[in-house]
């Protein structure tokens, strides 16, 4: 269910890290929580975030919920497919519908998030 | 993750459960707001059928020779204009004109009403139908004997039929008979709140399960689809229908919410008419209006209104419209400026997004 090779925030987050650039994206759990992803705002290139920052947000039908900065760095892809198919996020999280690229600026960060089996173990505890 | 240990169920809440909706608690009742997704289930609604839970909302019959004394001086419709088998939408008003409730009358007999009201308000409405009654009528608290389900969309006739020998074609909209589905008594009312064709059943609450099973494989080949609140929010939005605690609400009159047409100022006395009467004479400062995004942006329920710059009202209700693929919503402004194709912008997560007023109903079905 979740990939081996990426990290987790328990605001339910991923970033897969290659190099110094990671790929950012929401959960299978988040995607599912939402519901029906019909909206996505996302930030622009060359913008900066520090870890915990908002990075934007997405909407379903029914609510909004913030996307927060796994790791700090500066944008340098934003996945502009996604402005007019939404709903890839729910068809696809951890794959085709990832939401921005980052070019690390504190790669060490990535050491602190969760394993896989760490965020599954949050996912199952907070799930009840 | 909320417990849920004092939240009031439906005699279906482990079907809900068992079926993996996913549930919500609504104004304090365990209710499911998702099964397959609400863009799903709101497209099977148009286009086919869909089956809601409603049992949460509430039921109080008056009875006795002086009934409709009574309901119309707790109503601001003209309950006495009903014939026997009509049901009618109205408002409960406070002395001082705002909303207690909005409400469906029925009218059983010549001294039995049957009233469907929501969910969350129906021991305040029972007190104040209480408080109100100086005549020879008995008012019963009846939510516990009843439970209501939904039957809604195009296919809703086909579907229910398979269930009762009742002649659902001979049922006009906004009238019920009562009859039977599944073999147990149940009042049919050709009523919604979908913006579709369809039916609401009053029956009995240890019915319920068996004949939410029934309707379910009625419907298979039509391709019925269990319903949840989320999309009878979005299917009543694009319609227009009015949920209390938005769109009315103690501080909303029927005129400010443009239901004008629900009060009936010639028809005597009601609780509610002298604040009515001093407001027509003044004249509304504010309008409930439709609007549509035209930048991007989705408006959600307690955003600010912007109007030449300036806060001029607030979003009752907002979100995405399924079938026209639209952010739209419910708005009060001004009523000076409440024209269909006025610029207005809305205050999404601290950024103004263009969008305009446009007539209401957002969706009509074609007959």
């Amino acid at each position: 269910m979740y990939p081996e090779n990426y990290r987790y925030t328990k605001e339910h987050e991923w970033v897969s890290a290659d190099g110094d650039t990671g790929t950012v994206g929401i959960t299978f759990h988040a995607q599912k929580e939402l519901g029906d992803i019909v909206y996505v705002d996302l930030p622009k290139v060359g913008a900066t975030v520090a870890q915990g920052d908002a990075l934007g947000s997405v909407e379903s039908v029914k609510a909004v919920s913030d996307i927060y900065a796994p790791v700090s760095g500066e944008v340098i892809e934003v996945n502009e497919t996604l402005a007019d198919a939404p709903e890839k996020i729910n068809e696809d999280p951890h794959g085709e519908a990832w939401l921005v690229k980052l070019r690390l600026s504190q790669p060490d960060e990535l050491d602190a998030l969760l394993d896989a089996g760490a965020y599954q173990e949050h996912v199952e505890a907070e799930g009840e | 993750m909320q417990h849920s240990g004092a939240l009031k169920v439906t005699p279906l809440n482990s079907i809900h459960r068992q079926a993996n909706a996913k549930m919500v608690d609504f104004g304090g009742w365990d209710m499911p707001v998702q099964y397959s997704g609400i863009l799903d289930e709101h497209h099977a609604v148009r286009r086919a059928v869909g089956l809601f839970d409603v049992s949460h909302m509430g039921e109080i019959e008056i009875r006795g020779p002086e009934a409709l004394r009574l309901v119309d001086f707790v109503t601001t419709n003209h309950a006495a204009k009903l014939q026997t088998g009509q049901a009618q939408y109205s408002g409960l008003l406070y002395e001082h004109g705002g909303f207690v409730d909005d409400i469906l009358v029925h009218k059983v007999t010549g001294s039995h009403y049957f009233l469907c009201v929501n969910a969350s308000n129906q021991e305040k409405d029972y007190e104040h139908i209480r408080a109100a009654n100086r005549f020879d009528a008995e008012v019963e608290f009846a939510s516990p004997r009843y439970a209501q389900l939904a039957v809604q969309g195009p296919r809703a006739l086909q579907t229910l039929a398979k269930l009762t020998p009742v002649d659902l074609a001979a049922i006009r909209y906004y009238r019920f008979v009562d009859g039977e589905v599944a073999g147990v008594a149940a009042r049919i009312a050709r009523t919604g709140y979908t913006g579709e064709d369809g039916f609401e059943i009053y029956i009995a609450p240890d019915s319920a399960p068996r004949i939410w099973d029934l309707l379910l494989d009625a419907g298979a080949e039509f391709g019925i689809k269990p319903c949840g609140l989320g999309a009878r929010n979005t299917l009543r939005l694009e319609a227009a229908m009015a949920l209390y605690g938005h769109e009315i609400t103690a501080s909303i009159t029927p005129f400010e919410a443009g239901l004008d047409w629900i009060v009936k100022m010639d028809k005597g006395d009601f609780v509610g008419r002298a604040a009515l009467a001093a407001q027509q004479d003044k004249g509304i400062q504010r309008i409930l209006t439709g609007f549509e995004m035209t930048g991007r942006g989705i408006a959600r329920d307690g955003y600010e209104v912007f109007l030449d710059g300036a806060g001029a009202g607030w979003v009752t209700s907002g979100g995405p419209s399924p079938t026209l693929a639209k952010n739209i919503g419910l708005c009060y402004l001004p009523a000076a400026r409440a024209v269909a194709g006025t610029s207005i912008s809305i205050l999404i997560r601290g950024q103004l997004v263009e969008a305009r007023t446009v007539p209401t109903p957002f969706y009509r079905r074609s007959k």
